[in-house]
């Protein structure tokens, strides 16, 4: 089963090199205080807003600051914004999914409205709302992210839930006594990981631009924490003397984003059991 | 053993009430194989359902009548002490071998949980290679096996050693055999109706297939929309069916001059 998986993985060549690109800035974001060239909140105004050299591979920022050292740093923020808001996204979203799935009625009913409720609200107003009140903090981000983005999930559960619990093997479970908490986790759960994976891996992509928008406007990581939506707000002001500060940490997000998505395409091609 | 009294089921459709089995009594006794016939959609495998009490809420409800197993009324209990009889005191074997074992288990995780399930059946885990060697299955090849790696006949074989796993007193057997080829079918029922006499286990064989009923088991009720239109020794109806319906469909099994 596993090695069919990994076999149709393995040929999926897009899938691949998003995988490779992942693992690749997981490990950078991991060792990236060890890897800076240059301590990343080093001011040198002398150096300030210089180009691409050999003392600054990606140029300078308006501080003097060395733009590559601060992408670095810049990963880890980006990536466990992406990983703990979509943590916080499956928790809540894959709980709900499947109970409302599973035990149907009331529950069931008052579930799929709150998510139709949410659905109604346009996230990111919803997200700018919340961090105006509650302040801008990498945290807040995080958390605010997963709490809004649960919904889509929640009915993509719902909706793999109601096709399997009517085969017959659930029934079958049921008739041999096992109980309730075992038929959902270890019976029902299992089979539906996969959209679950594939919708995470999406969502991670999807955690990181809202992360990068937010920091762009200001509400999400604050200076000196260097993050690539900050970097990038910084490049704004400067996008007709120093384009290295607004293309660099562009191709950073382009690439994380474009990496996850084609982790997230892969993986739905290669889980689908009708391919 | 079983005593169902006047058992009355709906079904939910669309708002509507629609009538599954209308006040229907049988009895069961110790040890006896008792055949239940209708065509599709005569209530036959609801009257199954409807023992172990396995409807969702939402789906149909048990009206009236009493369900009395071993002289305790099941539509009294508890959902937590149903769970307890369910696979332990009455099995249930569904009718397509190809979908009622969980695809993502090998068959040892999805036998020992039944094991797991029932307290007074945790201390026999050595238990399950007999359980597939009583059914002539080779025990270590199967045990690792995931379903999809065993053909249909071999995981009915393991749907009836998982259903007798709990040494239950009553089977529902609800058209355990419709999914196999006619050879597949035979073996499968000579093994069911064998232990069945060897374990003196109740058995109740739901099947559309007359003829196939007939020879396993010792009593018979035929069934259509929903109620017993006649019941009695299977020779007996064989020989003198009284109502019409059985009479057609005994002229319609078809024979070899």
């Amino acid at each position: 089963m596993i090695q069919l998986y990994w076999e149709r993985f393995r040929q999926n060549k897009l899938a691949v090199a998003g995988f490779v690109v992942i693992v690749a800035l997981t490990f950078l974001a991991l060792a990236a205080p060890w890897l800076c060239p240059i301590d990343p909140s080093l001011q040198s105004l002398i150096e300030r807003l210089q180009g691409p050299s050999r003392a600054h591979w990606l140029g300078t920022d308006d501080l003097g600051r060395d733009v590559f050292s601060r992408l670095l740093l810049g990963t880890r923020i980006s990536l466990s914004v992406g990983f703990v808001a979509v943590g916080i996204e499956i928790l809540i979203g894959v709980t709900l999914g499947l109970c409302a799935g599973f035990f149907g009625g009331k529950f069931d009913t008052f579930v799929m409205r709150l998510v139709d409720i949410m659905l109604s609200i346009p996230a990111i107003f919803l997200i700018l709302t919340v961090l105006a009140f509650l302040g801008p903090s990498i945290y807040n981000v995080m958390v605010i992210i997963g709490l809004t983005s649960w919904p889509s999930l929640a009915r993509l559960v719902r909706g793999e839930c109601l096709s399997i619990r009517e085969r017959e093997y659930m029934l079958s479970a049921k008739g041999a006594g096992i109980p309730t908490p075992r038929l959902l986790f270890v019976h029902l759960l299992p089979n539906v990981v996969a959209p679950i994976l594939v919708s995470a891996t999406l969502g991670v992509g999807g955690a990181i631009l809202t992360e990068s928008a937010l920091s762009f406007l200001g509400l999400g990581v604050q200076a000196p924490t260097p993050s690539w939506g900050n970097i990038l707000e910084i490049g704004r002001n400067y996008l007709h003397i120093a384009w290295w500060l607004s293309v660099f940490p562009t191709l950073a997000i382009l690439v994380t984003v474009l990496a996850f998505n084609l982790l997230g395409e892969g993986l739905r091609d290669v889980l689908d059991p009708r391919t | 053993m079983l005593d169902i009294e006047h058992l009355s089921v709906e079904y939910y459709r669309r708002g509507q009430t629609v009538p599954a089995v209308r006040d229907l009594s049988l009895t069961i006794n110790p040890g006896e194989s008792v055949g239940l016939v209708g065509e599709s959609g005569s209530g036959k495998s609801t009257v199954a359902l409807a023992i172990l009490r396995l409807f969702r809420l939402q789906e149909g409800r048990i009206t009236s009548g009493r369900l009395l197993f071993q002289s305790e009324d099941l539509l009294a209990k508890t959902e937590e002490d149903m769970r307890k009889i369910r696979g332990r005191r009455i099995s249930m074997i569904f009718q397509d071998p190809f979908t009622s074992l969980n695809p993502v288990m090998r068959v040892q995780e999805q036998m020992a949980e039944v094991l797991a399930a029932h307290s007074e059946l945790r201390t026999q885990s050595s238990g399950l290679a007999n359980a597939l060697e009583r059914v002539r299955l080779e025990p270590v090849r199967t045990l690792n096996a995931y379903p999809h790696q065993l053909s249909g006949g071999q995981r009915q074989r393991v749907m009836i050693a998982m259903a007798l796993l709990g040494q239950p007193d009553l089977i529902l057997a609800d058209e355990p055999t419709t999914a196999l080829d006619v050879i597949v079918q035979k073996e499968i029922l000579e093994l069911l109706f064998n232990l069945q006499r060897e374990l003196k286990i109740g058995v109740l064989f739901i099947s559309h297939n007359l003829s196939l009923v007939a020879r396993y088991t010792q009593r018979l009720a035929i069934m259509k929309q929903g109620e017993i239109v006649e019941v009695g020794k299977t020779l007996d109806i064989l020989r003198h069916p009284a109502h019409p319906y059985t009479k057609q469909l005994w002229a319609a099994v078809p024979r070899i001059q």
